[in-house]
């Protein structure tokens, strides 16, 4: 039996493809996700993300368990809702999971996966039983992803309130109707928007407010291909429990300043060792749709076949690949040896093709990242 | 509900075959497939003048979430193919049986279109998937 967000009869009114994400019944698109996409990018959508776990940390020593829970650092936020992305590390140094944290006086709200869940409230308890904390799961709240160039401004109207000084990752609460609402200027697609953690009950009459005003409802399918257009890793794909940040593009999340945080001493071996992999964008320039799971070989006769390390084993992964509706073509992220340069091939159902190689960032604020 | 015309044949594998009053038969992917697959963003076809052998692959349908081969119903020469869906792959998804046909085949034995499932045996057969 799956589990159901309070949307999930809404979604089928509005005829939504409901398929089995995590254990959850969520909308993979409601027509053609690519128009989704495309709303998002051109104007706005409004996604359900209230499978998502919201975990509220509280209690004497938050601060200092957070510090040691997560690579990234809380210690840098502003008390006033300021946000951050950070992994949270096993002792290997691999990723138990990607997260948001914000900041609220004294109190954190961390957002983690839902597929991960289990495994992160089991880790994130196992943690805390060395500190004063205490946490709560909020599965009373439900969660809206109201994304595009239009969304700040569309949500402000939804929500009847001021949100033009909220800044770019930070969260406000709104307190009214007997029920707290939370509003964080984040998202998973590139553009800017919101993120509405709001009462279960009053889910449905926000999402049916946004569509009047506007917002297009998109489904998980658009929301993949404007995470992978955006450069933004998808946990499961780009990294795991055995996968190292420094191998997925993260390292600008690792604070390395004093303080000790759960697999720090396995991330700086790696890096003493050497980091052999990372990851990178690929972009198809010939026709057809690259794939996770494909391989990815160095360029025919290129440089880097002379040059592969001992250990390398000269060929890299695509961790998540798709067709990006705004570039036209298809694109991938993809961990490679760190030699890989500017090009490389893909086999594509057993034929190579030349790929390039770029950031792996490929549109933001709807506009191509050249 | 999907559409499943009457008039087709069907392959188990979601290709419609259509026998024309000049004695081609046209090709496509059903109703079905197309919903299955999402938004189709590349196709790939057969070569003009090709030819192709029944219920082997013939072309290969990329949507955002996969791709399919494509199985040809009957054995012929390729005599025509569906330029539209280069520029316009979303076709197959907004006209599956009309504007979004794939590509047309002069039939060596058009006979080989009996052993496809008709159009009760085709929506007997996505009713059970």
């Amino acid at each position: 039996m799956l589990q159901k967000t309070p949307l999930a009869d809404l979604h089928v009114a509005l005829g939504a493809k409901l398929v089995d994400f995590a254990g959850w019944a969520m909308p993979v698109n409601y027509g053609s996700q690519i128009q989704e996409h495309h709303a998002v990018r051109k104007a706005c959508g409004i996604f359900d993300v209230s499978h998502m776990t919201i975990v509220d940390v509280s209690g004497a020593q938050a601060q200092i368990y957070l510090r040691y829970l997560l690579a990234n650092d809380v210690a840098k936020l502003s008390r006033s809702g300021q946000a951050l992305y950070s992994a949270m590390l096993n002792e290997r140094g691999g990723v138990v999971d990607d997260l948001i944290v914000y900041c609220n006086a004294d109190e954190y709200r961390v957002v983690v996966n839902s597929g991960t869940r289990e495994k992160d409230l089991a880790w994130m308890q196992k943690i805390a039983a060395n500190f004063d904390v205490t946490l709560a799961e909020r599965d009373d709240l439900a969660m809206l992803a109201i994304q595009g160039p239009d969304a700040l401004a569309l949500a402000a109207q939804v929500l009847d309130e001021d949100l033009s000084q909220l800044k770019r990752f930070y969260g406000q609460k709104i307190v009214g109707e007997g029920s707290e609402t939370y509003v964080g200027r984040t998202g998973y697609t590139g553009e800017d928007g919101v993120e509405i953690m709001v009462a279960n009950a009053l889910a449905e009459k926000v999402w049916r407010r946004c569509n009047e005003l506007g917002a297009k409802s998109c489904g998980l399918g658009a929301r993949d291909t404007l995470r992978l257009e955006a450069g933004m890793n998808l946990y499961g794909h780009e990294m795991n429990d055995a996968v190292s940040p420094l191998v997925a593009n993260m390292a600008w999340t690792i604070d390395w300043s004093e303080r000790d945080f759960v697999g720090k001493a396995a991330l700086e071996g790696e890096k003493a060792a050497g980091v052999k992999e990372k990851l990178v964008g690929l972009v198809l320039e010939s026709r057809g749709v690259m794939r996770e799971g494909y391989v990815v070989l160095a360029r025919e006769g290129g440089l880097e076949e002379g040059r592969l390390r001992e250990g390398d084993c000269g060929e890299g992964v695509i961790t998540s690949g798709s067709f990006s509706p705004t570039l036209d073509c298809s694109i991938a992220l993809a961990r490679v040896p760190v030699s890989f340069e500017t090009e490389a091939q893909v086999v594509m159902r057993g034929k190579k093709h030349p790929v390039k190689i770029v950031k792996p960032c490929f549109v933001r604020n709807g506009k191509a990242v050249k | 509900m999907s559409e499943v015309r009457s008039e087709l044949k069907y392959l188990s594998s979601h290709e419609w075959a259509r026998l024309e009053d000049n004695g081609l038969v046209s090709i496509g992917i059903t109703d079905h497939a197309q919903a299955a697959l999402g938004d189709v963003v590349y196709v790939e076809l057969p070569e003009l003048g090709s030819t192709v052998t029944a219920l082997e692959e013939a072309g290969v349908v990329e949507s955002v979430k996969a791709a399919s081969d494509i199985y040809a119903p009957v054995s012929g020469e390729v005599v025509a193919i569906n330029e539209l869906l280069e520029e316009a792959p979303e076709t197959v998804n907004n006209s599956p049986y009309d504007d979004g046909w794939f590509f047309k085949v002069a039939p060596n034995n058009e006979d080989e279109l009996d052993d496809a499932m008709d159009a009760d045996q085709y929506k007997a057969a996505i009713e059970d998937s």
